[in-house]
């Protein structure tokens, strides 16, 4: 009964074509079959938010898909943020200068989540952004300074003078 | 946390689905935004033996505004997109107020107002929204197409109306008359995770200011959204004073309502987060039918 299935799927920008089980969920297929493993695995339920992906450019749970489902559609993962291996976006940059990560497990969820975020709230407030993660869960560094990087991420992309970023202690 | 494997199938339109689901029958699951469905069947907890994906049919997906001021929502339609949608800000309110309450964003831009109905989780909000609305559903078959009234669509967890060989369509809201107010609250421990405990209130005021109508469903206290009919009766033709607001949340707490305690909270807490979710809820809702 486990007939396989050929897709085609296009991610980051090139296109892909692989047979597949239906039940391969989109999470594997990008890290087993694409070997893409920037796309995080955490809880494959739809609670951690570590496997967020673009599907047609909207935040979706890659565990919550079935690989199947992505046949014709574009996927970018986190792999596809910045455009060579030198150059961070501006988001990473953000991230990285405001110690949005430590561990950096949650982190391609985080910024896959927040991406389209800023493209449609490119002035966002705290309470937007903290909304905007609700979805994400972050063990280590804590919210704070990642609502911080986006903040400056935010001022940044619209090239507003940012202050610099206060970084908190860890705890 | 893999799904089991399955049969795949993805029509393009509503017919061969409703045929598909014919065919297969009890071995065959529906798979509208897979927000629910596909943790459960990570975990193992369901095995279809076929998944009939409905993703594909564009014709599922709509907002329509009908000439009486109803709204009509194809299944399909994301949570994101209702929550987005002006159309149903207006004519919807307390449908636009209860999306941001579901889950998380990645899960609304996936999640559909229709596989959440069907799927009919006693915690979730869009049946006790459209309980409290008195909307209806389409429900369709190889055999023909029906409506459902959302008082006739939940019959316990996880369980509705809908025949094995039927698929949601469409989600019907009535037009609400002038000097109404909505109101919908809860209570959850983490921003996004299931209410503990939530309410979906109506009102609508008569010209010298009484309670012509006042319809309240809560959720997360029972087999499925709980519709408070003695508090409403309580009511029905009074002025919404404070005390009454508050006399009529007690009634729902210590009548309407019988729910369990698990893990998440005991039957005591639930029972009084009805009392104060409801008189908050009220209290709103009437302050805006009064314009205020």
């Amino acid at each position: 009964m486990t007939t396989t299935i050929p897709i085609r799927v296009t991610v980051n920008g090139r296109v892909y074509e692989r047979t597949v089980e239906p039940r391969l969920l989109l999470s594997d297929f990008l890290r087993h079959e694409l070997e893409l493993t920037g796309t995080h695995v955490g809880c494959e339920h739809g609670v951690c938010g570590a496997c967020t992906v673009l599907f047609d450019g909207v935040a979706v749970r890659s565990c919550l898909m079935f690989a199947v489902q992505a046949h014709g559609h574009e996927v970018m993962t986190v792999e596809g943020l910045s455009p060579d291996p030198n150059h961070l976006h501006p988001l990473q940059q953000a991230f990285h200068e405001a110690h949005g990560l430590q561990c950096g497990f949650c982190t391609p969820g985080f910024l896959m989540t927040l991406v389209p975020f800023l493209q449609e709230n490119p002035d966002p407030t705290e309470e937007q952004i903290r909304l905007a993660i609700s979805g994400n869960l972050c063990r280590c560094t804590g919210y704070e300074n990642i609502v911080t990087a986006v903040r400056l991420a935010a001022a940044k992309m619209a090239g507003r003078p940012v202050a610099a970023p206060t970084h908190h202690a860890s705890s | 946390m893999k799904p089991a494997p399955f049969a795949y199938h993805a029509p393009h339109t509503l017919e061969e689905a409703v045929g598909l689901l014919a065919d297969f029958g009890y071995e065959a699951k529906v798979l509208a935004g897979g927000q629910s469905l596909i943790p459960t069947m990570n975990f193992r907890l369901a095995q279809p033996a076929v998944l009939i994906d409905l993703n594909p049919i564009a014709e599922l997906a709509y907002i329509r505004a009908e000439a009486d001021g109803g709204l009509r929502i194809g299944a399909m339609t994301r949570q994101a997109q209702v929550e987005r949608s002006e159309q149903v800000a207006r004519s919807a309110p307390l449908l636009h107020e209860a999306m941001p309450l579901i889950a998380h964003p990645q899960i609304r831009n996936r999640g559909t107002i229709g596989g959440s109905l069907a799927h009919a989780d006693p915690a979730s909000e869009l049946p006790a929204v459209l309980l409290t609305l008195g909307g209806r559903v389409q429900a369709q078959s190889r055999r023909g197409a029906r409506t459902i009234a959302a008082e006739d669509l939940f019959l316990g967890i996880f369980t509705t109306s809908l025949e094995p060989d039927e698929i949601l369509t469409e989600v019907y809201i009535p037009p609400v008359p002038p000097r109404s107010g909505f109101a919908v609250t809860e209570v959850a421990r983490r921003h996004g995770d299931y209410a503990l405990v939530g309410v979906a209130a109506w009102v609508v005021l008569a010209e010298d200011g009484a309670c012509r109508q006042a319809r309240l469903s809560f959720f997360g206290v029972g087999d499925g959204p709980v519709f408070a009919n003695r508090a409403c009766a309580l009511l029905q033709g009074q002025r919404p004073d404070p005390a009454l607001i508050a006399e009529a949340a007690q009634v729902a707490a210590s009548t309407d309502v019988d729910p369990q305690s698990d893990i998440h909270a005991s039957a005591a807490y639930r029972r009084h987060l009805v009392a104060v979710l409801g008189r908050r809820a009220l209290t709103t809702a009437f302050a805006r039918a009064a314009g205020g």
